[in-house]
């Protein structure tokens, strides 16, 4: 494996995961921004619970759940051919479920802040709620939406133990940077690659940073 | 156009019980804060469903609770300028004054878009965003976007609350120009008589939930 190959892994993975979920977070965050229903908390503890269970765990649980012999796998196989366990898709899924929590988190936040009464004007204007929905609350909740998505790109790039327990640490499939690492630190005298893999790391991890950043004041800008 | 209001509605430690019918081109609702003036526009708009009552223009029903009839703020073409004028932050006043046209295509335009614009002076802004817009400019706009949503009625509720006293001429005069050339039943809400005295066709009083 090369490191670049190594790094287009970690990033094809990170993005999908981002990319996949974003359209669950953003109905998730919606309905416990605005839901009124019982059960409201049990599904904000379901959603917050991977930010707070040790990764083995969450790990563990996916691969019970979603690997070949869990029922909801077995199912997936048997019926749509789709396999996550050991496959890049599943190290996906994993980093999914791991940035989950942020991402929701940051866009329920924003749109709690959206002015209630514009949406009431948009409302006596002509719009159904789901218009109001689309026009107005959640281009104003845009900031938080990004905020969210790049949270939750960050927690997929640098997810390790959920990952390597779901779908283990394969290279060219599911090893990921984080990975890739690990089993450096394992292998003796390879202390240069190491080094070099820590640093190209951080190299990413920055650069996406700086990304986020520069798109979060452009977002911004275009407001005044 | 006839408007019939009788609702009752519990607000708080407030109980508003209100009984109106006017077929007034301009009608005035004068009272002091709190005396639930703002509650019953919000009825007639639908932003607030009141706990009993009806609310008709003319044969059309859009609240009458003993047959279960409420029909939602969308379906109403109520056009309502608030206290604040609450511009969409994100839109250009362009985009702003368009808004409820996406909503109503099938209505022919009472009010043309060049038109309201001239009407209010709103040419030089268009391209403007509502954070660049001072106090006057704001509400003049947010009364072109409520116009330009071809309304049956409109709701004007203390229009001049959010302007600065020294603006004020930045907005009355336009107030004056819509009476007189656009024919549009209107309910005015203000706790200031002097807006209204010389202006209104038919003054309600309330006070403390009530008409007096």
């Amino acid at each position: 494996m090369t490191d670049a190959a190594i790094i287009a892994l970690s990033l094809k993975i990170a993005v999908v995961a981002t990319v996949a979920s974003a359209p669950l977070a953003v109905i998730v965050a919606l309905v416990l921004a605005r839901g009124r229903f019982w059960g409201r908390s049990l599904l904000n503890a379901i959603v917050h619970l991977p930010l707070v269970l040790p990764p083995v765990v969450t790990g563990y649980v996916l691969l019970r759940v979603l690997g070949r012999h869990g029922p909801v796998g077995a199912f997936l196989e048997s019926t749509f051919g789709v396999v996550f366990a050991f496959r890049w898709t599943g190290a996906a899924v994993a980093a999914a479920v791991m940035g989950f929590p942020l991402m929701v988190r940051a866009i329920r936040l924003a749109i709690e802040s959206v002015d209630r009464d514009l949406e009431d004007a948009a409302g006596t204007l002509g719009a159904s709620r789901w218009w109001t929905f689309a026009t107005i609350t959640m281009p104003l909740a845009l900031p938080g939406l990004l905020a969210g998505m790049i949270l939750g790109f960050a927690k997929a790039l640098g997810e390790f133990g959920a990952t390597i327990t779901f779908v283990s640490n394969i290279p060219g499939e599911t090893q990921t940077l984080a990975l890739a690492i690990f089993s450096l630190i394992q292998t003796p005298g390879s202390d240069r690659a190491v080094m070099r893999l820590v640093g190209l790391s951080v190299g990413v991890s920055f650069a996406a940073l700086m990304l986020s950043e520069y798109l979060a004041r452009r977002v911004a800008r275009g407001r005044s | 156009m006839s408007v019939r209001i009788d609702v009752e509605h519990a607000l708080g430690h407030l109980q508003l019980h209100v009984s109106i019918t006017t077929s007034a081109g301009l009608t005035a609702v004068i009272g002091p804060s709190g005396a639930g003036k703002t509650s019953l526009l919000n009825i007639v708009a639908g932003v607030i469903r009141p706990d009993r009552g009806v609310v008709r223009l003319d044969d059309d029903v859009l609240v009458d609770t003993a047959k279960g009839i409420w029909r939602p703020t969308y379906t109403r073409r109520i056009g309502y300028v608030f206290q604040a004028p609450r511009l969409f932050p994100h839109l250009t006043v362009r985009r702003n004054l368009g808004y409820g046209r996406w909503f109503s295509p099938a209505v022919t335009d009472r009010f043309a878009f060049d038109d309201v614009v001239d009407l209010l002076d709103l040419g030089a802004l268009l391209v403007r965003m509502p954070a660049r817009l001072s106090g006057g400019e704001a509400q003049r706009v947010a009364l072109g976007r409520a116009l330009l949503s071809q309304p049956r009625l409109l709701l004007l509720d203390e229009p001049l609350a959010s302007v600065d006293q020294a603006r004020r001429d930045e907005v009355l005069p336009y107030l004056d120009r819509l009476r007189a050339e656009i024919r549009l039943p209107t309910i005015y809400v203000t706790h200031t008589p002097a807006e209204v005295e010389s202006r209104a066709e038919q003054i309600v009083v309330m006070d403390r939930g009530r008409v007096v």
